[in-house]
């Protein structure tokens, strides 16, 4: 791996995104969209209060997941990636250098969707608001790395649509938001309590309701961190330089 | 590892799915030439191509490229390597694919007008790559394969669609590329293309069935052109195999 490959791939990225306004609106504004509807539907209930942190958890993550597992896609069905890898670009550089510029979309949208959660939509935080971002942020990112691993399986486009339902229904079902998890039979308990999402949904629950210190909010972030860098880690192991 | 010698294939098998692509093939591709790959499509000359730049698996033999394994790390600067269809990014500007290329490579930035105006793509440096014509688009693919004037260059059918005029542009550069010392090995579905190469390698359902200067490969036959010396070869080819049983007829073997 070199530093300046990544950052080139980086910069390379975010130009591309740049040469198409109407996905940087869409990507940006989304979220926010999908969670004041969520707003309205609840408007004379205490609905929202209850699941609108989650709600943080959910869109930027979909939202961040899909767009980068079909980019990199992209990149593999038109040759690209075969002639990087071709070239002496380090499997880690491709990877990271996706992370980065994906993470730092992700950082604007989590900003953007918190905010307007907070002051549109009119969220009560108990919390730290730079916490609640924080954990946004880091679920952002979570997405973004998990698209970057799904890619990296994923051979053709239908496979990687495929692995959206595959990948992260079952972390939005296990995560809590309609049935605690507490309640759910063991063997789901269980499974849902290693799930990286049902930590980034509990860490905003905490933070808007004031329920746990900021240490434990830290201690779910940083569990997000592992599952984070074990996803970029092993996307670049998955990445072949020869295929059949 | 003799230094005359670009490219040393010795038994090269590729299965692709439940096909074999590639049989045991054995071919040697000089230095400093321009060396055509022609043969019908599906004849396996994607695959031979990938093989040779380390990109595709391959299931038996070896490929030596320039005195190394294909595909290992040091290589991956010697060689220039175009893909059948352009691989480049649609929504980058030509100026911004290349440099991005040129920054992975390593490449002085002076490399980039220099391709841009040996594939004569300086006035559609700022142009959105999407927006070019298929055969603009084909020569951002080829500009990036010259970035850092690689050893040798694998050019999968990089004349596809091009117009006369520029396909004959193109092949002069190839021709002083070869003279600077650089190795060409470029592929071509197109027989008239066959008389512009130093040397042709004609292959046919996985197998080489030529491996010849273009001069000798007609002289062999008696045919008028390429074309015709490809239908000859296949013809004494089936003629022999129906004769003997045999698979080789001896022509298919020159050296």
């Amino acid at each position: 791996m070199s530093p300046h490959r990544t950052f080139a791939t980086t910069a390379r990225v975010l130009t591309q995104i740049r040469h198409d306004p109407r996905t940087i609106a869409l990507l940006l504004v989304v979220p926010s969209l999908l969670i004041g509807l969520v707003s309205w539907i609840f408007v004379d209930t205490d609905v929202f209060a209850r699941i609108g942190p989650a709600m943080i958890a959910l869109f930027p993550f979909i939202v961040m997941f899909l767009v980068t597992s079909i980019t990199t896609l992209r990149e593999r069905r038109t040759g690209t990636l075969e002639r990087l890898l071709a070239m002496p670009m380090g499997k880690g550089d491709f990877i990271v250098g996706y992370a980065l510029a994906f993470g730092l979309l992700g950082l604007v949208q989590s900003a953007i969707a918190v905010s307007f959660a907070v002051w549109v939509c009119g969220l009560d935080i108990a919390g730290s608001i730079w916490l609640l971002f924080a954990v946004a942020v880091a679920d952002a990112l979570l997405g973004t790395t998990l698209g970057l691993l799904a890619s990296a399986f994923a051979r053709t486009e239908f496979q990687a649509v495929q692995f959206m339902p595959a990948l992260v229904f079952p972390q939005i079902l296990l995560g809590g938001i309609f049935v605690p998890r507490s309640q759910m039979p063991d063997v789901l308990h269980a499974i849902g309590d290693w799930l990286p999402l049902s930590h980034a949904i509990d860490a905003l629950d905490a933070v808007a309701n004031g329920t746990h210190d900021d240490a434990w909010v830290w201690a779910r972030i940083a569990f997000l961190g592992a599952w984070i860098v074990g996803a970029v880690v092993v996307g670049a192991l998955t990445l072949r330089r020869r295929t059949a | 590892m003799d230094s005359d010698v670009a490219i040393a294939i010795d038994g090269l098998a590729v299965r692709r799915g439940k096909r074999d692509v590639l049989h045991g093939l054995t071919v040697s591709v000089p230095r400093g030439q321009v060396v055509g790959l022609l043969g019908p499509s599906g004849s396996g000359k994607t695959t031979l191509m990938r093989s040779v730049v380390g990109v595709q698996r391959t299931t038996g033999g070896s490929v030596t490229v320039l005195g190394m394994p294909a595909g290992s790390a040091p290589l991956r600067r010697r060689v220039g390597y175009v893909t059948q269809a352009p691989s480049v990014y649609d929504d980058l500007t030509v100026r911004e694919n290349i440099s991005y290329f040129a920054r992975v490579l390593d490449a002085p930035a002076v490399d980039i007008d220099r391709v841009l105006a040996e594939t004569g793509l300086t006035a559609q440096a700022g142009q959105l790559t999407a927006s070019l014509s298929g055969g603009q688009h084909n020569r951002v693919s080829l500009a990036a394969a010259l970035l850092g004037a690689p050893e040798l260059l694998v050019l999968d059918e990089p004349t596809v669609g091009l117009d006369p005029v520029l396909r004959s542009e193109l092949w002069a550069l190839f021709h002083r590329l070869a003279d600077a010392g650089t190795s060409l090995f470029v592929s071509s579905h197109v027989m008239d293309e066959a008389t512009r190469c130093d040397r042709l390698l004609l292959m046919r359902d996985g197998e080489l069935i030529a491996d010849d200067t273009p001069a000798g490969l007609l002289q062999a036959t008696g045919a008028p052109d390429a074309e015709a010396a490809f239908l000859e070869l296949i013809r004494k080819r089936e003629g022999a195999a129906s004769a003997s049983h045999g698979r080789h007829a001896s022509d298919g073997e020159p050296r």
